[in-house]
């Protein structure tokens, strides 16, 4: 390393701070992280830095200190004109963002598992279908409850047409096919003749 | 005791036992059952309502699990069933409605009837909204990822929006997305429009199930009133299956002998039984007018007490099941969360703590570095806790299950499995009370005599659905809180209790036991004379008095979501507005006070008729 590590600290400005959650990401599909991963993660840094800046990158422009079991570790990004300059962080960032989805694949990792400590994750926004699928079951029953009601309205009309028709030439039996046809209704007035539970307000009981 | 009042008159306003057998040999034009099973599946719909899931199960557990198992089915058997055979013996003796059964027995009682109607009409406008809500998420339970499972983005897309976050997704999609409630009772803040849309399908729905009354709802009894049991026995057999499901069980059903000797136990079990019968709403006594005059109704209160008393401990199992299973499931993702916090503060290697050496790895790391560890804000997991929260009403249904149904395999079929039962529930329930508003609505003349049926039923409804969109406001959640609180509670146990004095006192307990003999063979045994003289008013006297005595102590105080408040995401604790006393003045003490008021307004009436001739 150029640098000692005096200069990359917990309070360095410039360098961020990555942390690995292999085991819980791919449980017995889990790599051993290496030194050859290791070299995997600074090439795909050096990838997504060429990517930003548009400058030549290399594997060399990316230090790494303080590794540790958790799998974490800092890195700083020199600059490949001046590499005694280290590389802004707004501008690591940045490419750490537009590039997450290729960093995340190489490692078959996602945002949880391969944090950028300070950067935050790409949030994907919650998938909205055009109609809203409600609004669909909502026509739906709707729709048959209303010609439901329809029908249920239209066939008593039909029926009282039909007895309508039936009373004018039979005057006797009508009143009683009437009031035997309306067992559908609730005709609490049609009590008959020998209910006496209703009283009438003219008639008061003696208390 | 034979102690009677004075009711002369009375043979005049009701048939004998010669005009009832009259009556039922002739075809008369009173609606009917087409067969018992209708009738006992009405009633059992009626009785068995969204409650059984989400009240008794919450009692049950807080209130000391299997002690309050025994205390419930022993007030079952003592309170309730007496009055359950009461209410179908006089429906079925008298042949009408609440108000004209009533009105039968001494006109001066008819506020008893009139009483009964407004109850119902009150508890129905609510217990409709909780139909349209858990309509809102039946509807919406036919997508995948469901969503009451995503927060939705903050405007430049980095984070989530701060209510969701700070909550969760399910908090934030009912108090948010469903109801955008405000934070007070207060502040109306205008007409949450799904709702509206919501309220319009559940009264539609229920125009078109009741629109010829019995004879449609009592078809649709045969779905509404079975398939939860079914939907019941299917989340059993996926709830026992579910990993945790048996820590939920033993924690419903652990004992604590200490409760029964509190008085809060008693009187919670009592009032659970009272309003599991669906008692003094009229719509039972109506159901039973239906009856044939021999129908052994008391056959039919007792295998309606089996039938409830069964499903509430069924109902409480499953419940159980599934909150075991979240209680889990949070348990576990809170350990790996604090495991992974211990992690990364340490840089230890990904599998040196699990879940199994958590514990001994977390006091070895506090022992060596307590300062660090301290920094974390490590919570501490309490299983017992998670089993506790949230599970009772609303909250059990629309955040507690719904979170559990995320995590099952195949969510949305579960989803749409879970709410179509609480739909069937509530309209089951919803279709004796609705017969308890709108037969008393003809017997008190107030409609047309020529309208048809379906006329009357669609007149209700809409006029219904008009009063109830004070429930799509952004404050709709608090009226709905008040109106259970108030008008389902103190009414009921009034009624009730006038309705036995009613009838053991001023229609007389022994002509009541000579119909009872009438009407099904043989006088009721000594268990229900005591019942009806003195068990069950006593019990219904003693709960409405503590209910009324611990009420008024307490300042009335109502749970707000307020983003802003401190306890957030818990509900913040925040007192009425003054003029609410109005309100409950006009939900529970008009319906109360309709008995006396009604008896006094008619004696003067009498009495200014009496000068006049």
């Amino acid at each position: 390393m150029l640098f000692s590590s005096e200069r990359i600290s917990k309070d360095a400005s410039d360098g961020y701070k990555v942390r690995l959650s292999i085991k819980t990401a791919l449980g017995d599909q889990a790599y051993l992280w290496d030194e050859k991963e290791m070299f995997l993660f600074r090439s795909t840094m050096a990838y997504a830095m060429r990517g930003q800046l548009n400058q030549q990158f290399d594997v060399s422009n990316i230090i790494v200190c303080e590794e540790t079991a958790r799998v974490s570790f800092w890195f700083v990004v020199t600059s490949p004109l001046n590499t005694s300059n280290l590389v802004d962080k707004k501008s690591v960032e940045e490419a750490v963002r537009k590039h997450r989805n290729r960093i995340n694949s190489a490692f078959l990792l996602t945002d949880e598992t391969l944090e950028f400590e300070g950067i935050p994750r790409t949030l994907e926004a919650p998938f909205t279908p055009d109609t809203p699928p409600w609004l669909i079951v909502f026509g739906v029953v709707m729709g048959a409850v209303v010609a439901g009601i329809i029908v249920f309205i239209g066939f008593s009309v039909v029926q009282k047409k039909r007895k309508k028709n039936k009373k004018t030439p039979e005057d006797e039996d009508s009143e009683e096919e009437e009031s035997r046809g309306k067992t559908m209704e609730n005709g609490a007035a049609n009590e008959g003749v020998y209910n006496m539970s209703f009283t009438d307000e003219e008639r008061f009981t003696r208390i | 005791m034979r102690f009677v009042l004075a009711n002369p008159g009375l043979d005049n306003r009701i048939p004998s036992y010669k005009d009832l057998e009259r009556t039922e040999e002739e075809a008369g034009d009173r609606p009917k059952w087409d067969n018992k099973a209708q009738y006992i599946l009405t009633c059992v719909g009626f009785c068995i309502g969204i409650g059984n899931v989400w009240r008794f199960p919450y009692l049950c557990q807080s209130h000391g699990g299997g002690a309050f198992i025994i205390l419930y089915l022993i007030l079952l058997v003592l309170e309730g069933m007496p009055l359950l055979l009461l209410e179908f013996a006089i429906g079925q003796r008298l042949r009408k409605g609440s108000v004209g059964v009533w009105r039968s027995i001494n006109p001066y009682l008819t506020g008893i009837g009139i009483g009964s109607m407004l109850v119902s009409l009150l508890i129905g406008l609510y217990y409709n909204t909780l139909i349209a809500w858990i309509m809102w998420y039946l509807f919406n339970s036919f997508q995948n990822p469901l969503p009451w499972s995503q927060c939705p983005l903050n405007d430049n897309g980095t984070g989530f929006v701060p209510e969701c976050q700070r909550s969760s997704t399910m908090d934030y999609y009912f108090y948010r997305v469903t109801l955008n409630s405000s934070t007070s009772i207060a502040e109306s803040g205008g007409i949450h429009w799904p709702i509206v849309v919501c309220l319009l399908a559940a009264w539609t729905v229920i125009c078109i199930c009741y629109i010829r009354g019995i004879s449609t709802s009592g078809k649709a009894v045969y779905v509404t009133a079975i398939l939860p049991y079914i939907v019941l026995t299917i989340f059993l057999i996926r709830g026992l299956t579910l990993k945790g499901a048996l820590s939920g069980i033993i924690y419903l059903f652990t004992p604590d002998i200490n409760e029964l000797t509190k008085p809060t136990t008693w009187l919670d079990a009592g009032a659970q039984v009272f309003y599991a019968f669906s008692l003094a709403w009229g719509g039972l006594i109506s159901f039973s007018s239906y009856n044939p005059i021999h129908n052994n109704c008391m056959q039919d209160a007792m295998i309606l007490t089996a039938i409830t008393g069964f499903t509430s401990i069924f109902s409480a199992v499953v419940t159980y099941t599934v909150i075991g299973f979240r209680a889990t499931e949070n348990y576990d993702s809170c350990i790996s969360d604090n495991i992974l916090t211990l992690l990364n503060a340490f840089d230890l290697p990904e599998d040196s703590i699990t879940t199994s050496n958590y514990e001994a790895a977390f006091h070895h790391l506090n022992s060596s570095n307590p300062d660090i560890v301290f920094g974390l804000g490590i919570k501490p997991c309490d299983m017992q806790k998670l089993l506790s929260e949230g599970v009772e009403g609303t909250g059990l249904a629309f955040i507690v299950f719904t979170e559990a149904i995320m995590e099952m395999p195949g969510s949305p079929a579960w989803s749409v499995l879970f709410f179509v039962m609480l739909f069937c529930l509530g309209i089951s329930t919803l279709f004796g009370n609705i017969e308890g508003v709108v037969v008393p609505l003809k017997d008190l003349k107030m409609l047309p005599k020529k309208w048809p049926q379906e006329a009357i039923t669609g007149v209700t409804c809409f006029i219904a659905f008009i009063i109830s969109l004070l429930f799509a406001q952004h404050s709709g959640i608090y009226w709905v809180t008040l109106f259970d609180n108030f008008a389902g509670s103190v009414p009921l146990l009034t009624i009730g209790f006038f309705e036995m004095i009613a009838v053991v006192y001023i229609y007389g307990i022994d002509r009541f036991n000579e119909d009872v003999k009438f009407m099904i063979g043989y006088k009721p045994s000594i268990f229900w004379q005591v019942s009806w003289r003195f068990t069950s008013p006593l019990v219904v006297l003693v709960i409405l008095v503590f209910y009324l005595v611990t009420q008024s102590q307490e300042e009335l105080t109502y749970l707000v979501w307020d983003p802003k408040s401190d306890q957030f995401p818990s509900l913040a604790s925040v007192p009425y507005p003054s003029w609410i006393n109005l309100i409950i003045f006009i939900l529970a003490g008009i319906p109360s006070l309709t008995v006396p008021a009604y008896a006094l307004c008619r004696l003067v009436f009498v009495y200014f008729k009496k000068t006049n001739n």
